[in-house]
């Protein structure tokens, strides 16, 4: 079952990737839509809703999907540990992709992103221009230096192989794939992956060279 | 010409007669104590011996010197009743997509090193050296991989058609000899290509539609209770098993437990 939850929650989270890096492509837009963009995220349905009605709906679901998302993988990771008390002296990989190995880990480090990306460019207390500045201006703040770039790439390339191997296990689990789907699955999730990535690696890049100030 | 040479030339077999191996064994006394590796030296192994065939020349070896002979698992050594099965040089049943004693060592060179373990997984405690105990799979078996029917002479064959492709599916899943090579290949030491296997191969045929739903839920609890890890969709298991059962069965067993689980199957406490 818990599986079922892991598969679930991936999907959710994915969904919302795919409107995030399709929200973050109005930076090429210019500051002012950028920025109205994001005023627009806190007044969907303003004035008949409250102010940022939408966005705490969003807020919640995505939570909830990243605590169950986080509950599974631990739960998994520790069975796998009772379930293999004493390790091989020597154990050869065969099947396995680069992926699958790092899903663990990988996971782990792209938690840690999300909460500094959060910290960065949402509420803006690790950001070069504060709080304060409006969120285009965060955003290239954040970009202009090298270090942080750098991490958000590493932090996406995992994030990238992450899904890679995700979407074939969620459609496994989920019992959609067969041995005449699997290839497609598969081809699939590399595309999907590769071009959700390069979608949100652009921005940045843009903001290094000096396309996007 | 030199000696060598001209026997060489004589009987091409000569050649490759004679490889001398390390090997390295897991050896421990019975599940209480500690096990280590332990190094060996065979020689003269012929190619065309089986590694199990090897093994027993070291047994012999061993017992000559009074020492204790290494305890393995084997019983057809066709590859049809799924008793043997070894970690070769981390690999279940070795280099070749077979069972251990189907493989030969031809697949090994002369002066190769090999580690030799047994199935890791804590529902496969060691009994002695490499020598596993495997009757978690046997109750897994047990909490739902049959059919209730009663027993008696065999049915006529028409009675019951059964389209060619399910037919073709089902036989693939039930050529599962249970050996356990899944589960040691597994980074997760998961059971579920076994039991993949065994829900699919009877939930593909009419006999097995009246207790579909409450196999796959009674099976897959079982495992749980058993002791091994959840599965990942890695693919190690399908890549080392000696029958190839494909990780599609692993799909359609999630299948038939989300179904069974909707429409209210529930395991037998």
């Amino acid at each position: 079952m818990k599986k079922a939850v892991m598969a679930v929650s991936g999907i959710v989270m994915v969904l919302y990737l795919i409107a995030h890096m399709i929200g973050n492509l109005k930076v090429y837009t210019g500051r002012d839509s950028f920025n109205h963009y994001s005023e627009w995220i806190r007044t969907i349905g303003a004035p008949a809703l409250p102010e940022q009605t939408a966005l705490t709906i969003i807020r919640v679901v995505l939570l909830a999907a990243v605590v169950a998302h986080f509950w599974a993988a631990v739960s998994l990771w520790r069975q796998a540990r009772r379930a293999r008390p004493e390790r091989y002296v020597t154990k050869k990989a065969v099947a396995q992709s680069y992926a699958s190995r790092t899903m663990r880990w990988g996971g782990v480090i792209v938690l840690l992103f999300i909460v500094y990306h959060i910290l960065d460019l949402t509420m803006g207390v690790v950001n070069p221009e504060g709080h304060d500045a409006s969120p285009y201006d965060r955003l290239v703040a954040s970009f202009s230096n090298p270090f942080i770039t750098a991490f958000y790439v590493i932090s996406l390339l995992l994030l990238g192989m992450h899904l890679r191997h995700g979407i074939w296990s969620a459609t496994q689990t989920l019992g959609q794939s067969n041995r005449r789907r699997e290839r497609t699955v598969n081809a699939f999730a590399i595309v999907f992956s590769t071009i959700l990535i390069a979608g949100f690696l652009i921005v940045p890049f843009s903001v290094l060279f000096g396309l996007v100030d | 010409m030199t000696a060598s040479m001209q026997s060489s030339v004589g009987n091409p077999a000569d050649e490759k007669l004679g490889m001398n191996l390390t090997l390295r064994i897991w050896r421990q006394k019975d599940p209480s104590v500690k096990g280590k590796m332990v190094t060996y030296k065979v020689t003269d192994i012929s190619p065309d011996m089986s590694f199990l065939e090897m093994l027993d020349v070291l047994n012999e070896q061993l017992i000559m010197q009074g020492d204790d002979p290494v305890a393995f698992d084997h019983d057809c050594r066709e590859g049809i009743c799924g008793m043997c099965g070894l970690m070769i040089n981390g690999q279940a049943h070795g280099p070749q997509q077979t069972t251990t004693c189907q493989l030969h060592m031809r697949s090994f060179k002369d002066g190769d090193s090999i580690d030799i373990e047994p199935w890791r997984a804590s529902p496969f405690p060691v009994i002695k050296d490499l020598a596993v105990d495997r009757r978690a799979f046997d109750r897994i078996i047990q909490a739902g991989g049959y059919i209730s029917v009663p027993t008696g002479t065999a049915p006529e064959a028409h009675a019951t058609p059964v389209p060619k492709a399910d037919a073709d599916a089902a036989f693939d899943a039930a050529t599962c000899i249970g050996c356990g090579a899944c589960v040691a290949a597994c980074p997760n030491a998961s059971s579920m290509l076994f039991t993949a296997a065994k829900v699919t191969h009877l939930g593909l045929l009419p006999q097995g539609q009246p207790e579909r739903d409450d196999r796959v839920v009674n099976m897959v609890a079982q495992q749980d209770r058993e002791g091994f890890g959840g599965c990942t969709n890695i693919g190690e298991c399908s890549a080392a098993c000696p029958k190839g059962i494909s990780m599609e069965t692993i799909s359609r067993l999630n299948h038939d437990l989300l179904g069974a689980l909707r429409a209210g199957a529930r395991p037998k406490s």
